[in-house]
């Protein structure tokens, strides 16, 4: 089993994810530079968070055309699992690959601290060694953070249960003063319509080992490995 | 000929910079600012010589990049 990290000029936690993977799966991920036609024959495709391209015109748009994104693009539709964190989230949906648009923060700085997550899907390649409802303390790092679709697009996404994780309370409910940046009913995290696409704004890379202070973002990689395992 | 694209957001998505915008020109002491709604401005010197088929390019290209049409609508001025 092996992993892709897709890098970007302006990537940032290309590095940090690699260890993360490495740590799960037992084996480095291919580090995949940007400008690459060729992918490499993976189970799992990660693209990590940053400032690709400096956020020129919006976060994630110019990363989105990159040569490599065309082939991202192409395995994810055919199931490979993909996921996008924080800048890889804004890239997922400006390639298309997840609804939505993640806008600036509604309070208009940038948000860097822990933050606690609802689990809302626990039967995915992404979150099976998490429980659904278990609350989970991530860290968010991120200017660009809004979730924001149409209502027929967040109907169809609460219809289908395609929420992975919603910022909430340390109890679990759901409020505005949980909600770092104002993201349409508290979204953090999207699959798309086939399960095997996450875009998340937290970063689990983050707080994945004990060293680091927690390790709530390690169920997440765990899963991945058992995942592609499999 | 020059493209000039405005990049705006849609109507109905809420626009925290504009609203950052509109408090400070309030607190200058401007009077009677109703709303204020932030976009982009973005020229384009093309090779094009048929107006109507570089409009058509540069729709294109909002569709495909400068534009996210889930949030934002386009306009395109050619001036030969």
């Amino acid at each position: 089993m092996s992993a892709a990290v897709i890098v970007f000029p302006g990537s940032n936690c290309d590095r940090d994810v690699a260890v993360s993977l490495e740590a799960a799966m037992g084996r480095a991920p291919y580090m995949v530079w940007h400008g690459d036609s060729e992918l490499p024959d993976v189970d799992l495709i990660v693209v990590p968070g940053g400032f690709s391209y400096g956020d020129y015109l919006r976060s994630g748009a110019m990363a989105a055309n990159s040569p490599v994104m065309r082939e991202v693009v192409a395995r994810a539709n055919a199931g490979t699992p993909t996921l996008g964190i924080c800048n890889g989230f804004q890239v997922l949906t400006e390639c298309g690959l997840l609804p939505g648009v993640l806008m600036r923060n509604a309070s208009l700085k940038f948000v860097c601290r822990d933050v606690d997550l609802r689990v809302e899907r626990a039967d995915t390649v992404f979150t099976r060694h998490y429980r659904e409802g278990q609350v989970i303390r991530i860290p968010v790092a991120h200017h660009d953070g809004n979730y924001f679709t149409d209502p027929d697009t967040l109907k169809a996404l609460e219809d289908n249960r395609q929420v992975a994780f919603r910022y909430c309370a340390p109890d679990g409910s759901l409020s505005e003063d949980s909600n770092p940046n104002g993201s349409l009913a508290n979204i953090a995290g999207v699959l798309n319509a086939g399960g095997n696409v996450l875009g998340m704004m937290p970063h689990p890379e983050r707080l994945a080992e004990a060293l680091l202070g927690g390790t709530d973002g390690a169920p997440m990689f765990a899963s991945l490995a058992e995942a592609v395992a499999a | 000929m020059k493209a000039r694209v405005h990049v705006t957001l849609k109507n109905g998505v809420l626009d925290p910079q504009g609203k950052a915008i509109h408090q400070s020109l309030e607190g200058l002491g401007f009077d009677g600012v109703e709303d204020v709604r932030q976009g982009k401005f973005i020229e384009i010197e093309l090779s094009d010589s048929d107006p109507d088929a570089a409009k058509a390019r540069v729709a294109e290209m909002c569709e495909q990049l400068l534009a996210n049409t889930v949030i934002e609508d386009y306009s395109i001025e050619i001036e030969a």
